[in-house]
């Protein structure tokens, strides 16, 4: 890789490998470092032990680290850092990174290896750590000279915040981490194989407003890179202006105030009828910063089939994401951010409006879908009813907490339940759909922003994957909320057996669960167990109002209610089971 | 369709492995793939053929530009090229093939590069096509090893590749 050397590369304090890892985290101001120790970073962990500026956090196993450093960065838009030994920390990391790399979150991770002479002869704690990570990092450094240590630094941190984002792993011998050089933090780098495109093309963009504005039948679907990139406002100021219906992804939750009246909800597999229906029936499609994926559009033949003449503009900051599910016809590559500013201010220059009438007759049709009140549920249920419970986490919190959750119908039902006003606030795994999640994104949030509510919306299953991470938050004084929405079972598994599988619950059953309030007891936290409707919003209001506690909430709900509207998996979006259907 | 991407990547350790990751995760086929240096020692050149769609060839260009290492790609086929593939064989040359043998081999230009009194070893360049051919020229039986190189290709006229 070509890099423009600092003049004063001679100059500068001479310094440890292992000082020199912990200087470049201060020069690029971060806070905190998600890690574990282990025999490969022990230099590390004492050049840690002699500074103050960067705060090292605790976690209990190094999934934990990972998914904290990704929880910090995606409601900060920092990147998240993580720093893990050799051998089993990596192995343990592994699904941490992976689980940031389907999501695209900014990351650095370092990790330690065994001395260099060592590698290859299987020595104690070795892993071909560059090796297992390769396919899920955006890129990964082996650094054998202390001499190349800070710029290999640099360049994690540039690659893992520019473009595409993701996460990027440097791994440090640790006769590197002992050996000294002199420190220079270079304060750019440029790699000549690494430049990723940021403005988009004029042409394309001015293709994309008449299109646009010649729609009868508009559409804007907007995803996760609408959040990463910043672009909610602009989004935001889109969809006004054009008083286009507009659809969120899981990912993309917030980047349109779940208030406006031209937000059809989230889509996908258990998307709203009225966000599906658009989608499949619209002329013209604008996606922002989405992909495509099997779990929003189902089948992609039934995608193009079902509706052949549909035009579709694409923008987005990869154009690997461009037609790679979906024939698109106007591609825009760039900075979904500049792209929308652009394109608003073509438009606000321009004379021509949307058609209205057309869009009147549009909005009708909407609103026959928006009818059927797809997400109804039995509001007199006497057993706790799942939904209801995060309308009052909604009500309870204003609308305003950092919500995480697991992997599951708790999951499902959040990101439809809890109307996101704002971006960065819904935080969850979507690529990967990894439990476990909950908890570490709680930490890794409630660390960046200590006075906001942060509530992990989890299920019995899910939180006993990293449910070791109660001994972080009382460590360091993390006051989340966690909404146990406790089913007693593998809630998904458990739907899909019900509808695919003739009811034969295979080992979904959640047998032998702890007691989750002594559990939390014997943490050293609150725990509450709520099993009557009544009981929801008193004990979340209690919860919320213990500010300085970590209160977890087992909330005995529904064994039986499921998740719809759902698109069983290789359908199209049009093919939705409803619950009145059953 | 078959196509020939030409890349230039940086000479890192693990670039290789990269590409080939790539491949094999998001399940592109390889026909072949050379590798090495090129005139400027911190880049080397890859020439891998590879088949698809209009539609995969298009992911397979976007997705190894996304690989940090790869300075560049280009499509080969998508303009006048030369391909070349080097191709060894060794074959049965005993009594009254001996002479059979070699002059097939002078047919496609085939040089004899080591022989002892039962065998032969052929040097042959060419296109894919033209060594399959000698190959199929050739009885089956006589075959007792064959290692090819796969393609390497470049473009014809000023067309250069550089980073
Ligand atoms: C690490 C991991 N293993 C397995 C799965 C498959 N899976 C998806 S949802 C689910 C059940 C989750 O149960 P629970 O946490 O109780 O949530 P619920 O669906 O009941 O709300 C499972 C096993 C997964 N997503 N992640
Ligand atoms: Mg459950």
């Amino acid at each position: 890789m070509e890099l423009k050397l600092p003049p004063l590369a001679e100059t500068g304090e001479t310094l440890t490998g292992a000082e020199i890892a912990i200087r470049c985290l201060s020069e690029e101001g971060v806070e905190f470092v998600f890690g574990y120790p282990g025999g490969a970073v022990l230099f590390i962990y004492d050049a840690l032990f002699k500074q103050k500026k960067v705060k090292h956090i605790l976690v209990r196993h190094e999934q934990g680290a990972l998914h904290a450093a990704d929880g910090y960065a995606r409601a900060t838009g920092r990147p998240g850092v993580a720093l893990v030994t050799s051998g089993p920390g990596v192995t343990n990391a592994v699904t941490g990174i992976a689980t940031a790399y389907m999501d695209s979150i900014p990351m650095v991770v370092i990790t330690g290896q065994v001395p260099t002479r060592a590698i290859g002869e299987d020595a104690f704690q070795e892993c071909d750590t560059v090796g297992i990570t390769r396919p899920c990092v955006k890129h990964n450094f082996l650094v054998k000279d202390v001499n190349e240590l800070a710029v290999t630094i640099k360049k994690a941190f540039h690659i893992a915040t520019t473009g595409r984002p993701g996460p990027v792993l440097v791994d440090i011998p640790k006769d590197v981490s002992q050996q000294t050089a002199r420190f220079h933090y270079p304060d750019k780098v440029h790699l000549r194989s690494y430049s990723p495109v940021v403005k988009g093309h004029g042409g394309q963009i001015k293709k994309a407003m008449q299109l646009l504005l010649d729609a009868k039948r508009p559409m804007i679907y907007v995803g996760g890179g609408a959040v990463l990139g910043e672009a909610s406002q602009e989004v935001t100021e889109l969809v006004r202006l054009l008083d286009f219906p507009c659809t969120n992804t899981l990912m993309g939750l917030g980047s349109i105030p779940a208030s406006d009246k031209r937000f059809v909800g989230m889509l996908g597999m258990h998307g709203t009828v009225e966000a599906n229906m658009a989608m499949q029936n619209c002329d013209v499609l604008l996606a922002v910063g989405a992909r495509f994926d099997d779990r929003v559009i189902g089948n992609p033949a039934h995608f193009a089939a079902g509706n052949p003449s549909r035009k579709i503009v694409h923008i987005d900051v990869d154009p690997s994401s461009i037609s790679k599910r979906v024939r698109v016809d106007v591609p825009i590559v760039g900075h979904v951010k500049d792209v929308l500013t652009e394109l608003i201010a073509l438009i606000k220059a321009g004379k021509e409006k949307p058609d209205a009438a057309a869009l009147a007759a549009w909005w009708a049709q909407i609103a026959t879908w928006r009818a059927k009140d797809c997400l109804k549920y039995d509001r007199a249920s006497p057993i706790i009813k799942p939904q209801f419970v995060i309308e009052k986490l909604w009500e309870v919190t204003k609308g305003d907490a950092y919500v995480t959750s697991d992997v599951g119908q708790h999951q499902m039902w959040a990101a439809q339940f809890y109307r996101f006003e704002k971006p960065r606030r819904w935080i969850n795994s979507g690529g990967l759909g990894t439990m476990g999640v909950g908890l570490p994104y709680a930490m890794g949030v409630k660390l960046a922003f200590p006075e906001a509510d942060v509530a992990c919306v989890t299920g019995e299953a899910s939180i006993q994957m990293c449910i070791q991470e109660l001994s972080t938050c009382k460590q360091y004084h993390l006051p989340v909320k966690l909404v146990n929405l406790n089913n007693r079972y593998m809630g998904m598994v458990r739907q899909w057996q019900e509808f695919f599988h003739g009811n034969r619950y295979a080992e979904s059953y959640m047998d032998a669960l702890p007691d989750f309030v002594k559990l939390a007891e014997a943490y050293g936290h609150v725990g509450m167990k709520v099993e009557k409707p009544g009981d929801v919003e008193g004990a979340l209001r209690e919860a919320f109002a213990l500010k300085d506690r970590l209160v977890f909430l087992d909330i005995i709900t529904d064994q039986t209610e499921n998740v719809f509207p759902m698109v069983p998996g290789g359908k199209g979006m049009s093919e939705m089971i409803l619950a009145e259907d059953l | 369709m078959r196509h020939i991407l030409s890349i230039l990547v940086e000479n890192e350790a693990g670039a290789l492995s990269r590409v080939a990751g790539l491949f094999s995760a998001r399940g592109y086929n390889i026909e072949s793939l050379t590798v090495a240096p090129t005139e400027d020692a911190t880049m080397s050149r890859m020439t891998i053929v590879t088949t698809g769609s209009e539609e995969i060839v298009e992911q397979i260009t976007k997705q190894l530009n996304k690989l940090v290492d790869v300075v560049k790609v280009v499509d080969l086929s998508e303009g006048r090229h030369i391909e070349r593939e080097l191709m060894l064989v060794k074959v049965r040359a005993a009594g009254k093939d001996r002479e059979e043998m070699k002059r097939t081999a002078d047919i496609f230009r085939g040089r004899i590069i080591d022989v002892t009194d039962k065998s032969y070893t052929i040097e042959l360049t060419g296109t894919t096509d033209k060594l399959d051919a000698f190959l199929e020229a050739l009885d089956k039986g006589a075959i007792l090893e064959t290692v090819r190189t796969g393609v390497s290709g470049i473009g014809r006229g000023e067309w250069v590749l550089k980073a």
